[in-house]
Formats: C-alpha cells, structure tokens, sequence
C-alpha cells in the first residue's frame, strides 16, 4: 500500500531547540496513526509543520496527489494546505464562537461554495447553481450532525454547546473539509471516560466509513490503544518506536520515556 | 416644532455620512483588530475624484443629473477601493503579526503622506462646486412661519445610504464573501484551515470600506460643495468617535453611532452653539466610554484564554 503521507528526516530547530529532530514516517491511507509520547516530545510542533503553521528547518513533508504525483507540503501557507485535503484540529476549542452550529459545517465547506458562488456574485443574485451548491453543502452539514446528535441544535451559537459536543462539533466540522488526512491534537482532551469512548467510537468509523487517514496525537491511551492501526512514539523530538497497538505496549524503550528508566539502565 | 424637525432631517443628513466613513473603520477593526487611521483620508480622496468626475462630466456637455450622480459615485467607489487594497497590501499587510504599535502608526503616517500627496497634486486651495441638484420639497410650515425643506440631495443621502446598508448586511449574512469575513474576524487561522483566503478576505474588506467612505466623500462634495486636503482628518476623526459610539466591530453599531453624532451635532449647532459642536460631540464619547466601554449595540469584550 502506498502511504498517504511521506514524512522524511523533518527537523524543526528554534533557535538553539532541536523539537524534531530527523523523524521519518508513513502514514497510510484509511487507517489510524497515533503520535504518542511525553508533553514536549514535539508532537504538536510536527503537527504545525505538516499544516504549515511552522516551516521545518529540515526534511520534507509529501502529500500523495493524483496517480504517482506527490506533493511538497513543508513550503506551502496553510490555507494551500488545507486545500489540498489536510485538516486539523487544535488542542482548545476553536469553533466560531457567534456563528451557528450549522454555519461551522459551511464555513468547512467555503471552498466549494466559493467557486460555486463565482466569488460570491453568483450567490447575491441567487442563481440555480449556487443555489444547488449551498442546498447540497446544507445537506452534508445536516448529515453530519445527525451523526453526533446535534440536529436539533443546528441553528443556536457554536459557543452555546457543551463542551463535549463543541469537541465532537470541531470534528465534523474539520470533515467537512473533505480531507484526504485529518489531523486531530488531543481530542478527547477534558472528555469524561464515557465521552472519550464515545468519540474513538467516531472517530474509527469515520475513518472507516469515509476511507480517512487520522493522525492522532492523545494522552489518554485507552483511546490510543483501542482505535489506532499503527503508533509512532517520540520522545525529546526524536521517534524512539513505531508499531502496532501490541507492539508498542510492550516495547521498552516506550515504557522508560513514560514511567523513567532505573538509575543503573542508564548507560 | 418646525425648526426640531428641520434640524431632525439635517443631523440624519449629516449623521448617514459619519456612518458610512463608520462602517469602514468597524469593518477592518472587526477583521484585523487594528483601526486604520488612514481612512478618513480615503473619504478626502473619494470627495476628490467625486469633484475631478463632476468638472469632467459637465465640461463633456453632458446634463443628465442622475446619469452624473450614477458615474461619479462609481468612479469615487472605483479609485477609493483601489487606493484601500493598495494601502492594505502595500503597508498593513507585511506588518501583520507585528506588535500592534506598529501598524497604527505607520496608518498615522500614512494618513499624512496622503494628505500632502493631495495637497502637492491638487493643491492647497478649498475647491468650491456650485449645487448641483438644487431644489427640494417644502414638507410642513411651522406655526411662526418656518418652513421646513427637504432637499432634493438629502433624499440621495437617506436613499444611498439605506440602499449600501441593505447591499452590506446582504453581503456579510447571505453571501460566501460575508461568511468567510465573519469566520476570519472570529478566527483567523481556523478560518485559513477551513479553505477560506485569509489574506484575500482582508483585501475586500478594505476594499468595501474604502469604497463606502469614497460614497461618503461623494456625498459631501455635493451636499456641502466644499472640499480641501484636510478634510479627511476631522472626518475620519468622528467617523471614528461614531464606531467607538455604536460599538467597534459592530457594523448598525457603525450607523447608529453616525446618527447619533450627527444629531448631537446638528441639535447643539441650532440650539446652543455652533461653534462648541464638536465639544457636544466628544464629550457624548466620554460619556458612552464611561457608562458603556463596548458601545451602545458593541458585545463586551472577553479575552481569549
């Protein structure tokens, strides 16, 4: 299987800071990888570099595109990247606050309604095609929140939600985007234990569902261990493991980064 | 009774022009957070390119009133927008991200450069403009015999002015653009991740503003027929004080702040004194920033954690 998403020798210095220092992975199409490790290992730093928040001082970052064509991720502005099928997700809530529920979905979908809308011309004089466009961008939008249950909430502001359905709202919202990989930095953050079952549950069907690659970075591991297909482990910015579920549990260069090592192990 | 209303009709006059200079501050306020300084030389640049449009329209022979009013107000709107984009993407852009003390200044400095520019190209001199549309209606006579007017150039004003607010509101809550401003002034880099052209957004935005002012600009030269370089000072000053009175961000804040201050103004003017016109209308602002620092229709602001 070819991965979706080529990470190679990615090095992020500032200034005198090494927080990713040559990591190379794969991420692969429809599946769950998961970036674990202890806070600081630079996992949210590798994750502005692939949006592109950050430039990395080193490495590449490639995105596969149409047929054998792959595309450079590390120079690119964010919006590029966005557009080209990578969303994310940040540590806190970013919704926008004052807009409704269900305008979150459409500003996901501003793309799509933008060429629609010949810049907007089209959608002032209200002809069919943009019509048709914002019927259907709508539509997808009310799918999705069905899928989290927040139908009847469509039309009251984002910031009115529970917290724990701003989360789930974030999500579908970043899918709405029709992304190719979904970036999502600890979702299940300030989630109660129920809540976080219930999203990995989303989460694995949607990627399932809609054949999505997720990265996932998350400190709760029941989540970690039971939705991800494969998992990279860093520490201090570099990978120090990757693997399956199983693999990792048991690997012991993970277990010293996150429980320390004995004092006479150190070498 | 009588001489009230005519002063009614004057300050809303007045007020519709405060409120459409308002509108732009508000607008790049709401989606870059800085207050562009500059702009009320953008409505001095605008009542310009009105006055060059008037004297090259009439020296072409051509008598139509309303055909005028319809070119000059588009040739206004078209130069001002440009000279907004160019001021966007040539000095505020490359100082996004810096401190805010920056852009600010630069925007001060701006102000000046453009206000000189004029001078140098137009000179110092106040240009005069005969009344174009003379005329109007008597509406009602007082009990003393005062006879209330309304010009045939107000109605423009009030008409203008409710049709671009009808044509905003529409823009910012029904169409694409709008949405995407609303999204980038919420939240700029979640806007950027959800597809949305940040950069392109702030582009229009001051485009639109600028192009409002340029319709207040025209609508001075006109109403008044008096214009010089430095107008655009005292004006972008109370354009300002009117967007801090309706509330900064809050774009019927922008209008009602500019009625406000025009009314303020025309009823101190009638029945006090003129020449203390201003000081009424700074002190309502101490006032309002007093007892309401958001604003009369302003959301108190919360900082972000």
């Amino acid at each position: 299987m070819t991965a979706l998403l080529v990470i190679e020798e990615l090095t992020m210095r500032f200034g005198g800071l090494v927080a990713i220092d040559a990591v190379s992975f794969d991420v692969q199409p429809a599946a769950i990888t998961a970036l674990i490790g202890p806070n600081g290992a630079g996992k949210t730093t590798l994750f502005n570099c692939i949006t592109g928040f950050y430039r990395p001082t080193a490495g590449s970052i490639r995105l596969a595109g149409d047929g054998d064509r792959t595309i450079e991720l590390a120079r690119l502005p964010g919006h590029r990247i966005a557009r080209l099928g990578v969303a994310r997700t940040f540590q806190n809530i970013r919704l926008f606050a004052k807009m409704t529920v269900l305008e979150n979905l459409l500003v996901a979908q501003h793309a799509e309604l933008m060429r629609a809308s010949a810049f907007s011309i089209a959608g002032l004089l209200g002809l069919p095609s943009y019509r048709r466009a914002e019927a259907n961008a709508i539509n997808k939008g009310r799918y999705w929140l069905d899928r989290i249950g927040l139908l009847d909430r469509a039309n009251d502001p984002a910031d009115t939600l529970p917290y724990g359905q701003q989360r789930r709202l974030e999500i579908v919202r970043a899918i709405c985007t029709n992304p190719t990989l979904l970036c999502l930095d600890e979702p299940a953050a300030g989630l109660n234990p129920r809540e976080s079952a219930d999203l990995a549950a989303l989460i694995r069907a949607i990627s399932t569902e809609q054949g999505l690659a997720v990265l996932l970075i998350e400190h709760d591991m029941s989540v970690v261990m039971e939705i991800s297909d494969h998992i990279v482990v860093l520490d201090y910015g570099r990978k120090i493991a990757e693997g399956s579920p199983t693999t990792i549990r048991q690997n012991k260069a993970v277990i010293a980064a996150y429980l320390g090592e004995p004092e006479d192990a150190v070498a | 009774m009588a001489y009230f209303i005519q002063q009614l009709i004057n300050g809303l006059t007045l007020g519709a022009i405060y409120g459409l200079i308002a509108i732009g501050y508000t607008m790049v306020y709401g989606i870059i957070g800085m207050i562009n300084f500059a702009h009320g030389e953008i409505y001095m640049i605008g009542a310009f390119v009105a006055l060059i449009a008037v004297l090259a329209f009439t020296s072409a022979g051509i008598a139509s009133i309303p055909l005028l009013l319809i070119v000059v107000i588009v040739a206004a709107m078209v130069v001002a927008g440009l000279y907004g984009w160019a001021i966007e993407r040539l000095i505020y852009r490359p100082l996004r991200g810096a401190p805010r003390l920056a852009p600010l200044i630069s925007a001060i400095g701006l102000s000046i450069f453009l206000q000189q520019y004029v001078q140098l190209t137009q000179g110092g001199r106040v240009k005069t403009l005969p009344p174009l549309m003379p005329g109007g209606f008597t509406l009602m006579r007082g009990d003393d015999g005062f006879a209330v007017g309304i010009s045939n150039f107000q109605i423009v004003v009030f008409v203008l002015t409710v049709v671009l607010m009808a044509g905003l509101t529409l823009i910012i809550n029904r169409t694409e653009l709008g949405r995407a401003q609303r999204a980038a002034a919420s939240d700029p880099v979640m806007a950027a991740l959800c597809g949305i052209d940040v950069d392109r957004t702030i582009s229009v935005t001051f485009v639109i503003g600028a192009a409002l002012a340029a319709v207040a600009g025209v609508m001075v030269v006109l109403y008044y027929g008096v214009i010089d370089f430095f107008i655009g000072f005292l004006a972008g000053l109370k354009a300002f004080t009117a967007a801090v009175l309706g509330g900064v961000g809050s774009l019927p804040g922008a209008l009602l702040g500019g009625l406000v201050l025009g009314l303020v103004e025309s009823f101190w003017s009638a029945y006090a004194d003129a020449a203390y016109k201003d000081v009424a209308a700074y002190a309502i602002l101490v006032l309002v920033l007093i007892f309401r620092p958001s604003g009369l229709l302003g959301r108190p602001e919360i900082e972000k954690v």
